[in-house]
């Protein structure tokens, strides 16, 4: 059965598998390989943290599955990934703010987790934050040097961020599982997250002369398994080789 | 690759964890000093091979001209007496 705990855990955890999922497909595709290689590294630190959160679901679900039945062996409606992480890579600039959305929120979700009663959270939030840490830095300045960069790529940069908007908002409209956790003190205020969120978006778009969108409807879904269109087909992608032999090894 | 054509070129010097000095490993293109640390950051020390990291614009390296080897290396080999063996040490110097 799937506990509040669990769903929390699963939703961070399909939040880290989608988005290397989505970030792998620049691998041999980087504008030069430095970056591809900057772009891949990013990719495996966050299917590092899915793997840790997955392990844990299995140990806590108890049903003697691995952390692969859940990655490999869930339908798109039982994902609970935020809809931003499924959204296409688009261009260089369009990933690179997708990516400092979800650092910019990332990055605050693990700090307060650090504290979380179970301390199994706390260890893995511990360990991630640090990767975030540095994907954050990374992901600021490619918006700041993008935006304060030539006419053409802050046109672009801009129109991924008014673009993009649009999925921010579900990161501080909390699942009803989140609001049973934070009641029992294991997940962070929202409303907190917001607010440092906010600041810290103003602070880059700043510097990197952005205009912050100014529409204020948001999809959301993706945490309750609604998704946009694309997951269905980053998991045929992905889960195809277990589904089509399943247990199999490399 | 065609924008790594204007970015330059930076030499990647690494300091391992038990090294003593930053030692040459490679080099990479990057816009600025910041993103050629940390493209040096992922490209050279993804399996933990140092704790930190110089970088410098291969342009402000000054390198000895390969034509004149001979008249830059060639006379130092003939003067072996200059190495330290060359040297008797006496029995009281220990430890050398």
């Amino acid at each position: 059965m799937e506990t509040t705990k669990i769903k929390y855990l699963l939703h961070l955890a399909d939040n880290g598998l989608i988005l290397a999922q989505r970030l792998g497909e620049w691998c041999g595709h980087g504008p030069v390989l430095e970056q591809d290689i900057a772009l891949t590294n990013i990719a495996l630190d966050v299917l590092g943290q899915a793997r840790y959160f997955y392990q844990y679901v299995a140990e806590l679900d108890g049903n003697g599955q691995t952390e692969d039945h859940f990655a490999y062996f869930r339908d798109e409606r039982e994902f609970k990934n935020l809809l931003l992480v499924e959204q296409p890579n688009g261009d260089w600039a369009y990933t690179l703010m997708r990516q400092f959305f979800y650092d910019n929120y990332m990055q605050l979700v693990y700090s307060s987790l650090l504290t979380c009663k179970d301390t199994q959270i706390a260890a893995i939030a511990a360990k991630a934050l640090k990767e975030v840490n540095y994907h954050l830095k990374f992901s600021s300045e490619w918006v700041i040097r993008l935006g304060d960069g030539t006419e053409e790529s802050h046109k672009r940069i801009q129109q991924a961020a008014n673009d993009l908007w649009e999925f921010t908002g579900e990161f501080f409209k909390p699942a009803s599982y989140e609001t049973e956790l934070f009641n029992e003190g294991l997940t962070p205020d929202s409303q907190k997250l917001k607010s440092a969120w906010e600041t810290r978006l103003g602070e880059v778009f700043a510097e990197a002369t952005l205009e912050i969108p100014a529409n204020t409807w948001f999809q959301s879904g993706g945490k309750t398994g609604v998704h946009s269109e694309y997951l269905g087909l980053i998991l045929t992608d992905l889960q195809s080789i277990q589904r089509a032999y399943p247990g199999s090894i490399w | 690759m065609s924008n790594s054509k204007s970015w330059p070129l930076w030499e990647v010097f690494i300091r391992s964890k038990h090294g003593l000095s930053h030692k040459h490993v490679g080099s990479l293109h990057a816009s600025d000093a910041d993103m050629a640390i940390e493209n040096a950051r992922d490209v050279y020390t993804r399996r933990q091979e140092g704790i930190s990291i110089w970088v410098v614009e291969s342009k402000s390296i000054t390198a000895s001209d390969p034509k004149l080897n001979d008249a830059m290396f060639e006379p130092a080999e003939d003067k072996v007496y200059r190495h330290p063996t060359f040297y008797e040490l006496p029995d009281e110097l220990k430890h050398m």
